[in-house]
């Protein structure tokens, strides 16, 4: 075969062939794991807070090549964000920054900002304090 | 990159004889078999043929039982469809096995928004019909009887006899869809007492765009293509006429090479299985043990802990073309149903790959995919949650259960809230 036909775009196929952040973190300040109601697959996202904003994070997903790429794609994205900021994520910036994905495949990213918001969760459930410091800042600054 | 062609059940290449065979169609004698000058003549003989050649491979009487349509799909329409309306004043129900394909299932759907009911029997764990319920189905406003010969996802070998002698003693016709086992078992529509066969010649190295559909005499249909008296005024619509001259000579070699081209791909069949189940910690087949039970072609595989899409898409980037049924692959996100009716475990749908084999596979060929499905399976596992909470006693493998850990089903649903279809 001389060409190569994919089934998803170019950056979509480069995240799931090589995905950045792929693993757990050892001392996650937050861990979100959800699953797809449409199709049954599962992802995790881990996240490290430094200062009020997310250091590092990392993903594990039982999925299709779009959630593997969407969890590759919203890893990068969020790190060195806020909390705040990561709290208003949206899956359209995952769609976006793949350069899209087909409608059907929709949902995949709906599940890394699902699973971004539950690691945020437990993170604000684990420190109620700080997160609560990162609220007052937030409303001074508004 | 080696290139290994693992899809035989979606298509297969034209034969160059079939090809050869076909091109003077196209060009030369390019007529219209309506028609009632030499260059209409001309190609309805070579229709007559190519029916002759479909009726020999499936041991039918005469040429004049064999019908062509576009595909298998439409065969299967105007078989279920066809003898649904035509003998609507008799009755009102219809009786097919839970694991036919989406062209039976889906007609059944709308033939009962329509009014009619249906019954769909179930299968055993290994996908094979459950006689003694068809048997209890079958009831006076019984119109039609639908048993798929060969599973197309799992290659179960369904026990025919047996179909068409419930059948027969019951007096009600039996549909026998034959698209993946056609060229690849032998097919006795005699024995069987079928009254209605389908396949096509795209699955035994003839073209696509051609569906052939027998109708033994007594049965009763009506078409459902509405135009001209072509196909005894049963399917209306211009013969595909290369195609029906391809698919002719495809079946005649299909059956001269019957059993040489089994010999080829059922020790391939062998040799992939056990390489994987050798290479790829719990890994299952699904549906019967390479045998007697199940067509030499096909391998239905659950990887456990890894979704099917990924796995698909990580042997295609390795030369190899695979097919899956898990959610993720289909459009409508539902696992297929035929793993649903064999009672499969949802986290094993999910990882599920089908492999048909060919004539063009080697064994070269299958111990590079055992080794790189080996790999695939371990890359993919090393990203997945669910490896990973299996390692450490969350969740149990379904495969071969330690009885550390909850159900993946039941993980599933708490992270999602809701249950996994
Ligand atoms: S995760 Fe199942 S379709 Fe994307």
């Amino acid at each position: 075969m001389s060409e190569t036909y994919t089934l998803y775009n170019s950056t979509v196929m480069e995240h799931f062939m090589n995905p950045r952040n792929m693993g757990d973190l050892k001392d996650a300040d937050g861990v979100g794991e959800v699953g797809a109601a449409a199709c049954g697959d599962i992802m995790k996202i881990s996240i490290k807070i430094k200062d009020g904003r997310i250091e590092d994070a990392r993903f594990k997903t039982f999925g299709c090549g779009s959630a593997i790429a969407s969890s590759s794609m919203a890893t990068e994205l969020i790190k060195g964000r806020t909390i705040d900021e990561a709290m208003s994520f949206s899956n359209q910036e995952v769609v976006d920054a793949l350069g899209g994905l087909p409608p059907v495949k929709i949902h995949c990213s709906v599940l890394a900002e699902e699973a971004l918001k539950a690691a945020l969760e437990d993170y604000v459930k684990r420190n109620p304090s700080a997160a609560a410091k990162v609220a007052t800042t937030d409303s001074v600054a508004a | 990159m080696r290139q290994v062609f693992l899809d035989h059940q979606s298509a297969t290449p034209v034969l160059p004889e079939v090809f050869d065979a076909m091109r003077p169609y196209f060009t030369e004698y390019f007529g219209n078999a309506s028609s009632l000058h030499q260059h209409g003549l001309r190609v309805r003989d070579a229709l007559k043929r190519a029916r002759q050649q479909m009726a020999a491979l499936i041991g039918a009487d005469s040429e004049e039982e064999i019908y062509f349509t576009s595909d298998g799909t439409e065969s299967s329409n105007l078989a279920i469809n066809g003898a649904a309306y035509a003998n609507e004043r008799k009755g009102k129900h219809l009786v097919i096995s839970a694991t036919e394909h989406p062209s039976v299932m889906n007609s059944l759907d709308f033939l009962e928004k329509q009014g009619w009911t249906c019954t769909r029997v179930g299968v055993t764990p290994q996908g094979m019909i459950r006689l003694d319920e068809l048997e209890a189905a079958i009831t006076p406003q019984t119109v039609l009887v639908a048993v798929h010969h060969v599973n197309h996802d799992i290659g179960t070998i369904q026990p025919m006899r047996e179909v068409g002698q419930i059948c027969t003693t019951k007096n009600v016709p039996l549909y026998v869809d034959c698209e993946a086992s056609a060229g690849w078992l032998p097919i006795d529509v005699k024995e069987w007492g079928a009254a209605m066969v389908s396949f096509s010649p795209h699955r035994f190295y003839g073209p696509k765009g051609v569906g052939v559909l027998y109708r033994n005499r007594k049965a009763r249909i009506v078409s459902m293509i509405h135009g001209g008296v072509q196909e005894g005024g049963r399917r209306a619509g211009t013969e595909n006429i290369p195609a029906i001259v391809g698919g002719g000579v495809a079946a005649e070699i299909a059956q001269e090479r019957l059993t040489q081209r089994v010999a080829h791909v059922a020790p391939l069949q062998k040799r992939l299985w056990e390489g994987l189940k050798l290479n790829v910690p719990y890994i299952q087949l699904n549906g019967s043990e390479p045998g007697p039970d199940r067509i030499a072609t096909n391998l239905n595989l659950s990887t456990e802990f890894i979704e099917g899409e990924g796995q698909l898409l990580l042997c295609d980037m390795n030369g190899i073309a695979v097919a899956s049924g898990s959610s993720c692959v289909s459009k409508s996100l539902k696992v297929s149903h035929v793993l649903g009716a064999i009672g499969l475990d949802h986290a094993l749908a999910q990882g599920n790959i089908i492999m048909t084999l060919g004539e063009v596979n080697t064994e070269a060929d299958i111990d590079y995919v055992v080794e790189t499905f080996a790999k695939i399976a371990s890359k993919l596992r090393g990203m997945s949650p669910m490896w990973d909470e299996f390692e450490h006693g969350v969740i149990d493998s379904v495969i071969a259960p330690t009885g550390r850990g909850k159900s993946f089903s039941q993980h599933a649903a708490e992270v999602s809230g809701k249950p996994a279809h």
